[in-house]
Formats: structure tokens, C-alpha cells, sequence
């Protein structure tokens, strides 16, 4: 165990002189601890931090024939619209997308405004899977058996909502990552990843305050806006 | 506080701890983290990635395609065997072909981000010489179509090939090797257009690939 011991340089030892030579085999360590701890701490950084973690992500297929592409209930529709802005505020409406009656509500990526709403809207689902949580707290499931779980009770719920995330081209992809972030903490297990059209572009602008292209404009697929 | 008094009978002259025990414990640790240690390459770009509240890991064997906030897209692969099949396979299609020296070169490297043509010459220079270049690389050309110019689109399918191959003879081998599918994963700054992801998603799926991961660094709800 540790040895202690008063230093030679205080010259306290009374036997000093006559057993001086039995400490020269002892090896001075200190060096070899250094470097081990050294080693050590270079080691452990490195390989706690090699692993990044990683959101899975699907996208759908490109379905060309419309007759094939997945309907969603016009109740059930949540759409999320992100352009590019300073305060992370992003713009949703739910049903169907009318040009000419859709109102965009602006809501932010913080905990108080679109994972509010969003937990709202899902609540059915977000209720069941704390159950599960609970339950996997309690050492009752396994994680993996909570993965299996949490995808069907989200598949089963019928009425949860489908979240629509439209992107421009503008968006950084740190709001993109937020907003599914946003949509996995609310538990929503439907959503998919799509471009905004035109049309929603031009309600979109007109909410942000920002100038309409002209050929987002003369698309076609919109009459021209009012003049207010 | 009771101060320690040296037993007078001690007959050492330095006031020394007897350390063995902490040593023993310091190598036992340094060797078990050297021996499960992967080592983080070093990457041509430094990337911020966004931050999510996932905790799920980076699978192994994956293809990892890096954007930066410029839009460059640096492509890489893991195994050494399979990057360097992959890297024969794409200049073999290119009509680029590479010395014995470069391809081990390439093997050591972990992302590329140049033109297949640009590669050969950036392989012969050394490490230290090689970031000047990769300040002002134009990174992997991809196009929207399958054509030529799309080499990212190359990159992906001979790397999913020779992955595939790789398993196979795996499995020749050592009929209980557990099979590992190749996984894909984007990493993107923050910054970076969401344009410039979505233009890689794109090549993704032409290339059949539907599910992928997204690197990002973990924050707290």
C-alpha cells in the first residue's frame, strides 16, 4: 500500500546515512503514469466521440400515376411549410390546400409552438406510447420491443395526424432536421418530405412578407393575387 | 487534521507512493481502449452537423455522403477493401486508371470529394499537401439525370456493388457471418441549402435507395 515517507531533501531520517542504498531499486514511475494517463485520456476521447448519432429518414417513392400516390383524409392533413428565416418560424395549415381560402398560421420550431400544436393534434398516440415508456422504465419491455411497438401503435391509430413537411429550396437544412425533429418528439409516425408547389409558395410569400418570384407567379397554377 | 507522520523505522530516504496498482490499472485501461479504438479519419471538410434529440448510432457499413454548407459532396464507404474496389471500379469506368501506390493511398483515406479525373494526382501528394486542394475542391460532380457527369451516381452504385461482393465472399468463407446490409447516411452542415440535401436525396432514389440516415449531433429535448 502507500508508503510514506519523509523526503531525503528534509533530512529528517535519523537512519539517513546507512540505508540510503536499499531505496536506489525502487524505479521512479512517475513518467510511465504520465504517459499511461496521457494515452489513457486520448483513448477514451477518441472513441466516445467516433459514433455520431443519426436520424433514420424514408422518402417515398416518386409515383407518377396519381391514382397510386397515398391519399390522406383532408382531416387528418397537417401541412408545415419552411422557407428560409432568421427566427425559425415556420407556417402550417391543415386539410386541403385552397389558393384562394387557405390562411397559413405562423408558429415557431421552440417547445411552445408547433411541438405544442403538433402534441395536440396527436395526443391519442402520444398518451399510448407513454404508457410503453413507463413501461420500458419499469424494466417491463425491452427497447427494441418499445421500437416494434411504437411503430404500430402509430400505424394503428387511425386518426392521427399526417404530417405534409413541405421544403423550399431556401430552407437550411438545420430548420429541416429541427422540423422532423419537432414531429418525432410529438410521435408522429406519418409524415413525409415533399416540395412546396408554387401555389403554396405564393400564400407562403404573401404570409412572410417576402416578394413572389415571377416565375413562381406565372406558373399557371395560380390566378395572380389580389391587390390589397 | 491528523498530519502523517513517517514512521521513523522507514528506512527509504524519498517520500514516495507505491503506484503499481494505479499503473496496472492505467495499462489495462489504455490497452482496452487502444484495442477497441476505430479511428475517426481525418475528413477532408469540417461539418456542423444540426442538432436532434435521436440517440440512435451510425450503423457500420455504411456509405456516408458529406455536404458542406458550399454544396460540395464528398462520398465515402466503409472497408478498406470495398473503397478500394470501389475506386478501381469507378476509374475503370472513367477510363481513369490508378497506380498500386495511389489505391493504397485512397484505402487510408476517409472521404473523397474531387472529380474522378482530379483524383490521381491529389492521391500522389501527401496527406499535409492535400488540404490546400481540398480548400478549393469542387467536390464529387453530380448531376439531376443518370448521365456521365452524374459521378456521384457512380460512386453510389459501384460502392453498393462491391459492398454486396464483399458480404458474399464473407459468407463463401465463413458460412455463419452474419450479413451486415449496406446502410446510407447523409451528413450536411446546418447551413448548407436544404436544396443542395435534397439534390443527393434525388440521386438517392433514382439509385432505389428509400431509407436512409441523417448524422446528426445529439441535444436534449
Amino acid at each position: 500500500m502507500a508508503e510514506l515517507d519523509t523526503g531525503g531533501g528534509g533530512g529528517h531520517g535519523k537512519h539517513q546515512k546507512k540505508r540510503a542504498k536499499k531505496s536506489s531499486t525502487r524505479v521512479d514511475m512517475t513518467p510511465m503514469v504520465d504517459l499511461a494517463c496521457l494515452l489513457l485520456t486520448f483513448f477514451m476521447l477518441t472513441t466516445q466521440f467516433s459514433k455520431p448519432k443519426t436520424m433514420e429518414m424514408s422518402v417515398p417513392k416518386d409515383v407518377k400515376d396519381t391514382a397510386k400516390q397515398t391519399k390522406i383524409d383532408d382531416d387528418l392533413a397537417i401541412t408545415i411549410l419552411l422557407d428560409k428565416n432568421d427566427k425559425n418560424k415556420v407556417y402550417y395549415y391543415t386539410g386541403k390546400f385552397v389558393l384562394e381560402s387557405t390562411q397559413l398560421i405562423e408558429t415557431d420550431l421552440s417547445d411552445k409552438g408547433l411541438r405544442k400544436f403538433l402534441a395536440t393534434r396527436n395526443k391519442a398516440v402520444i398518451e399510448k406510447l407513454n404508457e410503453l415508456r413507463k413501461k420500458v422504465a419499469r424494466k417491463e419491455m425491452t427497447p427494441e420491443q418499445y421500437d416494434d411497438a411504437q411503430v404500430k401503435v402509430q400505424i394503428a391509430q387511425k386518426d392521427a395526424p399526417f404530417v405534409i413537411l413541405k421544403t423550399t429550396g431556401e430552407s437550411t437544412y438545420n430548420m429541416v432536421v429541427d422540423a422532423i425533429d419537432e414531429l418525432r418528439i410529438a410521435d408522429i409516425g406519418k409524415y413525409a418530405l415533399v416540395d412546396v408547389s408554387n401555389a403554396e409558395k405564393i400564400v407562403l410569400f404573401r404570409k412572410m412578407g417576402k416578394p413572389i418570384p415571377p416565375e413562381v407567379l406565372n406558373d399557371g397554377v395560380a390566378p395572380a393575387p389580389p391587390a390589397n | 487534521m491528523p498530519k502523517i507522520k513517517a514512521p521513523r523505522s522507514t528506512p527509504s530516504i524519498d517520500m514516495t507512493i507505491d503506484m503499481t496498482p494505479m499503473v496496472d490499472l492505467f495499462f489495462l485501461l489504455v490497452t482496452f481502449f487502444m484495442l477497441t479504438a476505430t479511428f475517426r479519419n481525418e475528413e477532408p471538410v469540417t461539418v456542423d452537423t444540426p442538432k436532434s434529440t435521436s440517440d440512435k448510432i451510425l450503423p457500420d457499413n455504411t456509405m456516408l455522403i458529406t455536404i458542406d454548407t458550399a454544396g460540395r459532396v464528398f462520398y465515402s464507404i466503409d472497408g478498406y477493401e470495398v473503397r478500394i474496389k470501389t475506386l478501381k471500379d469507378v476509374g475503370e469506368h472513367y477510363g481513369v486508371s490508378f497506380s498500386d501506390k495511389q489505391i493504397a493511398n485512397f484505402g487510408k483515406m476517409k472521404s473523397v470529394g474531387l472529380p474522378i479525373g482530379q483524383l490521381g494526382g491529389y492521391l500522389d501528394l501527401m496527406p499535409a499537401a492535400r488540404k490546400p486542394l481540398d480548400a478549393v475542391s469542387k467536390g464529387i460532380p453530380i448531376d439531376t439525370g443518370l448521365t456521365e457527369k452524374n459521378e456521384l451516381a457512380y460512386w453510389i452504385n459501384f460502392g453498393q456493388r462491391e459492398a454486396a461482393v464483399f458480404q458474399e465472399n464473407k459468407v463463401a468463407e465463413d458460412p455463419n457471418f452474419m450479413r451486415q446490409p449496406l446502410r446510407y447516411a447523409i451528413k450536411a452542415d446546418g447551413e448548407t441549402a436544404y436544396k443542395k440535401v435534397k439534390d443527393v436525396i434525388a440521386i438517392f432514389k433514382k439509385q432505389n435507395i428509400y431509407h436512409f440516415n441523417l448524422v446528426t449531433s445529439q441535444e436534449a429535448r
